[in-house]
Parts: C-alpha cells; sequence; structure tokens
C-alpha cells in the first residue's frame, strides 16, 4: 500500500502500461526483423549474381594483369608490371588507342551535330516527322554485327555499293578495308552511321521538354527559326548534350562488335579499337595475363573519364 | 508587324537534308535487302538496282537451313531467359532500394551502381575463366547468368526510379491492413509498375539479342551459337557469295524489324529514361 501511494500510480494501469510497452517492442522487432529478413532474401539474387560476375572478374583482371598465364595451371609466373610496360609501348595498341580517339572526335565533331541538326528540324510539328524519326533511329536497332556485315557488302570493291558507284565513272573501285589508311574512315562513317539516330532520340526527348512559352516568347519578338535554335533550344539543351557526349565516349571506348565484324582489327592491325585489341590479343592467344592488363587499363580510362566529367561538367545536372 | 513572313525556302532546306540523311541512311539497308533476291552476277554489274528478276532462291537456301532456325532458338532462349531473370532479380532489388530502409542500403546501391562505371569487356578474359572453371562454357547458362549480372545495374536504377514514384500512402494502407513487404510487392507494386517493366524488359531483350562478345567466348560448338555468331561464321564460310550472306542478313534483320514497329514506345523510353537517370 506505502509503495503504491508513495509512486502515485495505481498498480493496474501500471501493469498495463508495462505489457503495451512489451507487446510494442515486441512488434517493432518483428517489423524490423522483418524488414531486414525482406531486404536480405530480396537482395540475395543482385548481389550474388553482380558479385560473382562483374565485381569479381574485374578484381581478377586486376590480379591476372601481373602475373604471364595462359589460362591452365597454377598463377605462378610473376611478372610485375611486366604486361603494362610492353602494352605502353605496343605500336598496336598505341594505334587502338588513337584509333579510339579518332572515333571519339568524329563522335563529338560530326555525329553529334548531325543528330543536333536532325533533332531540331523533327522534334517539331512538321510534315513527315514520325517516319524521318522511325528512319533515323533504325540503324540503331540493328544488331552491331549485321550493321558490320552491311558495310563490308557496302565498301566491297567487286561487288559492293562502292564498287558500284565507280562503276558509274568507269574508275578502278578502291577496296577501302584493305587499304591501312583509309580503312579506319571507313569505320567511322559506320559509326556515325549507326548512332546518330539514338542521340537524335534523346535531343528529341530534351527538346520536347523544353517549355513552350520560352520558344514562343523568341518567336513574339521576331526571332527566325535559326535563332530560335541557336540562342534559346540548344543552349536550353546543353544538359542533355552533354550527357549525350558521354554516352558518345563510353560507347566509342567499348566499341568492338562493329570494328570485329567490318575489318576484325585489320589490315595489318590498323583499325583495332581497346576490346579488339583485348580480344585480338587477349583471347585468341590466350594470353591471359596480358590481356586482363588492356582490361585493367580501359577499366582506369573508363573510371577516370567518368568521375573527371561528372565532376567538372555535369556537376550541375 | 510582330510575325516575320513565313521564310518557304528555310522549310525547303530542313526537308532537303532531311531527305539527303534518310537516303544515306536507308541506301544500304534496301541495297541488301533487295541483294538478297539477285544472282552474284547481278550484284557484280548493279549492286544499286532492283533486280533483273525476284528470285527467291537465295531466301529459300536460308530459310530451309535447319542451322538457321537453331540459330534463332538459341538466341531466343538466351534472350527470354534474360529478361525473365533480370526482370525478377532488378525488381526484387530495385523494390529493396525504394522501399525498404535499412542500414547498409546507400551503400549497396552504390555497389551495385559501380556496374554502370565499366563495360563487360573489360572483365571478359577473367570472366571466361570463371564460366569455364564453373562448367558453363557452351551453354546457355553461360551467357543469360552474365548478361543478367551486367544488366542489373541499369534495370535497378529505372526501376528504382520508377517504385519511388508510387504514392507512399499505398504502403501506409496496405500496412494497417497488416500487409508484410513481400505481399505488397507482389500484389501492389509489380502490378502498378507494368511500365518499366516493360521498357527494361525490351530494353534487356534487345540487348541480348543482339550480343557477340559474350556469345563469340562463350560458345564454340555451332549448333549452340546464336545468330550473330552465326552471321558471322556464315559471312566468314561464303565471303564472296554476297548474294548468299546478303539474304542471310535480311533474314536476321526481320525479328529486329518486327521488335522495333511493336516496342518503339518502350525502346525510346528505356532509352531516355536510362539516359536522364542514369
Amino acid at each position: 500500500m506505502v509503495d503504491t501511494a508513495d509512486s502515485g500510480t495505481p498498480a493496474r494501469p501500471g501493469l498495463l502500461a508495462s505489457w503495451h510497452r512489451t507487446w510494442r517492442r515486441a512488434n517493432q522487432r518483428s517489423a524490423f526483423g522483418e524488414r531486414y529478413t525482406t531486404a536480405i532474401v530480396f537482395l540475395i539474387p543482385t548481389v550474388t549474381l553482380f558479385t560473382l560476375f562483374v565485381i569479381l572478374p574485374m578484381g581478377e583482371a586486376a590480379l591476372y594483369s601481373v602475373y604471364r598465364w595462359n589460362g591452365y595451371g597454377e598463377l605462378s609466373t610473376f611478372v610485375g608490371t611486366r604486361n603494362y610496360a610492353f602494352l605502353l609501348n605496343n605500336g598496336a595498341f598505341r594505334s587502338a588507342l588513337i584509333n579510339t580517339g579518332l572515333i571519339i572526335l568524329v563522335s563529338l565533331a560530326i555525329q553529334l551535330p548531325l543528330a543536333l541538326w536532325m533533332a531540331l528540324i523533327l522534334a517539331e510539328r512538321i510534315r513527315g516527322a514520325v517516319l524521318f524519326r522511325a528512319i533515323f533511329f533504325l540503324p540503331y536497332i540493328l544488331a552491331e554485327v549485321a550493321t558490320g556485315l552491311i558495310w563490308k557488302f557496302v565498301y566491297d570493291g567487286r561487288y559492293g555499293l562502292v564498287a558500284g558507284l565507280y562503276g558509274w565513272f568507269g574508275a578502278e573501285p578502291p577496296f577501302l578495308l584493305a587499304d591501312r589508311e583509309l580503312a579506319i574512315y571507313a569505320v567511322m562513317i559506320v559509326v556515325v552511321w549507326k548512332y546518330f539516330g539514338f542521340h537524335m532520340m534523346i535531343y528529341i526527348a530534351g527538346l520536347q521538354a523544353i517549355s513552350h512559352e520560352v520558344v514562343e516568347a523568341a518567336r513574339i519578338d521576331g526571332a527566325s527559326w535559326w535563332q530560335t535554335a541557336w540562342r534559346i533550344k540548344v543552349p536550353l539543351l546543353a544538359p542533355v548534350i552533354r550527357l549525350s557526349v558521354f554516352f558518345s565516349v563510353l560507347g566509342a571506348l567499348q566499341l568492338f562488335d562493329l570494328v570485329w565484324a567490318l575489318t576484325r582489327g585489320g589490315p595489318a592491325n590498323a583499325t583495332h579499337t581497346v576490346v579488339t585489341y583485348l580480344y585480338n590479343f587477349g583471347i585468341t592467344r590466350m594470353s591471359i595475363g596480358f590481356g586482363s592488363a588492356v582490361g585493367v587499363v580501359l577499366f582506369i580510362i573508363c573510371v577516370v573519364f567518368a568521375f573527371g566529367y561528372r565532376r567538372s561538367l555535369m556537376r550541375h545536372d | 508587324m510582330l510575325f516575320r513572313p513565313h521564310r518557304e525556302e528555310s522549310h525547303f532546306f530542313r526537308y532537303l537534308s532531311l531527305i539527303a540523311v534518310a537516303l544515306l541512311v536507308l541506301t544500304p539497308m534496301v541495297a541488301t535487302v533487295l541483294g538478297g533476291f539477285k544472282t552474284l552476277g547481278e550484284l557484280r554489274v548493279d549492286p544499286f538496282g532492283l533486280p533483273e528478276r525476284w528470285r527467291l532462291d537465295n531466301y529459300i537456301a536460308i530459310l530451309t537451313d535447319p542451322w538457321l532456325w537453331r540459330l534463332l532458338f538459341n538466341s531466343l532462349v538466351i534472350a527470354g531467359a534474360t529478361v525473365v531473370l533480370t526482370l525478377i532479380a532488378g525488381a526484387m532489388a530495385a523494390f529493396t532500394f525504394a522501399q525498404i530502409r535499412f542500414f547498409g542500403s546507400r551503400m549497396l546501391l552504390n555497389y551495385i551502381l559501380l556496374g554502370l562505371l565499366f563495360p563487360a569487356a573489360t572483365a571478359i578474359l577473367p570472366l571466361f575463366i570463371k564460366l569455364r572453371d564453373f562448367g558453363l562454357l557452351n551453354s546457355h547458362m553461360g551467357i543469360i547468368l552474365p548478361q543478367v549480372a551486367f544488366g542489373l545495374a541499369f534495370s535497378v536504377v529505372l526501376m528504382r526510379g520508377f517504385f519511388r514514384q508510387l504514392p507512399a500512402e499505398l504502403w501506409d494502407a496496405a500496412r494497417v491492413d497488416g500487409c508484410s513487404y513481400a505481399a505488397f510487392f507482389w500484389k501492389v507494386t509489380i502490378p502498378l509498375s507494368t511500365p518499366i517493366l516493360a521498357t527494361v524488359g525490351v530494353f534487356v531483350l534487345v540487348q541480348s539479342w543482339n550480343n557477340f562478345l559474350l556469345p563469340l567466348i562463350v560458345m564454340n560448338d555451332d549448333d549452340m551459337y546464336t545468330w550473330p555468331l552465326g552471321i558471322m561464321e556464315f559471312q566468314g564460310e561464303f565471303s564472296t557469295d554476297w548474294h548468299l550472306v546478303l539474304a542471310f542478313i535480311t533474314v536476321t534483320m526481320i525479328p529486329a524489324l518486327v521488335l522495333f514497329v511493336f516496342a518503339q514506345r518502350y525502346i525510346v523510353a528505356g532509352l531516355t529514361g536510362g539516359a536522364v537517370k542514369a
């Protein structure tokens, strides 16, 4: 009795409150438990697959790259940085880097302006816009391999379209893809042909998100189509353009199928990209250590570019 | 005088450039399809024009070759399984990141997003060794599992963005009724998310259908080839018989075109959505 009087709380409600508290805590614990069980079960497939087939191989590439290894038996011939040293002094690899750089350059200087020009026209209500958009997007839908072979036919000096074109003028057609100097330019044309429609679609989506009032206001102030396009739309599209530059560069860095179907890196290693070089000198010769070093270099280029670009140019997007 | 008179010539110039570019885009494709109807001799004389006679020999030869159907079957099985597995695993992970608060969620999401940073090609050699050690070389699974793994980062980003935009009241209401996370996921989130599932699904489908590098290292038996490997082998074998090669290319272009016609909306959505959110 004294106790109850001193504490000032009746016994029964106190008991009830503590029951209630226990009940609530148990309930919370089970909600907590359910949250974590669900999270773990739901994440297991993704984290397992991702770790096993993406992250681990990347780590192993770093490991293998300091060995000479043909893929069989023990990893025993440690060579330190010799794979990398060889790579950086290798003429074919340097030309693969230069080719990749040239493809990036053409993407930025020709492909993106072409895509932008087409998008500026086709984002408006103009007769046939849907049809033209579909046509320009068509090459992007085709498989890279099919595209490569189609253009191999186009460039064929005996049966191809180039041969036909020269035939009209009665001239002897060149074999473009067999020419060490010209082959890489032939590849670049195909890259532009295949991917400009992709960038055009991104630009069209971006243009359609621009508010009509701004464009209308410019029109009413007497701006011509050109002026509205150049002074209003393109600046407003800048974040989308920066993004498409990003995609262009990453796309060029991983270009493989198209080049493999067209030239296999030939003639005389003149048209290798980084990835065809990796495939040609890593897989087909089973030089796992050396090929992994190429992979690591490509990884570093991609990551440095991705972070650097996002930091500097896409900071505000 | 608020409006300038409409300038016809700029309109003309715009159409002119559209038509010029369209011709450059279409000519190689049209010539390919037409070339499949020609003989080699006709190609030599005129690779551009219509065939003298619309002969079906090349196409019949290709279409009656059981190997072609084998190739398409392999590609279809691989693409179908890749889509289903990517959607299931990706949607579960995306749901967890979007809906459930738990310790380490941000860190794990960033871990998955690493997958957006580098292309599959960088790790292709160790991947080859790993698939060999798992005994997955020359099997459909050897292509399906890595494809799912490499497609997950992109899929999780897209689906998480979509799931987060579903109204939070749904979850509150379900919670009051005693609904578990798993039940909510199957009964509410998934049925409401068909647009994003279709978008991701179509995108993954196209990537798998066209994939070349991974099948190239995984498959070594030409009965297990996917169609891009098959077309390369066919071209290597009949390198100068361009009429046959062109017919082969045309036949394999058809599935892509059909898909494009029916799923264009989702392809473009995936592309622009992925572009904006990546």
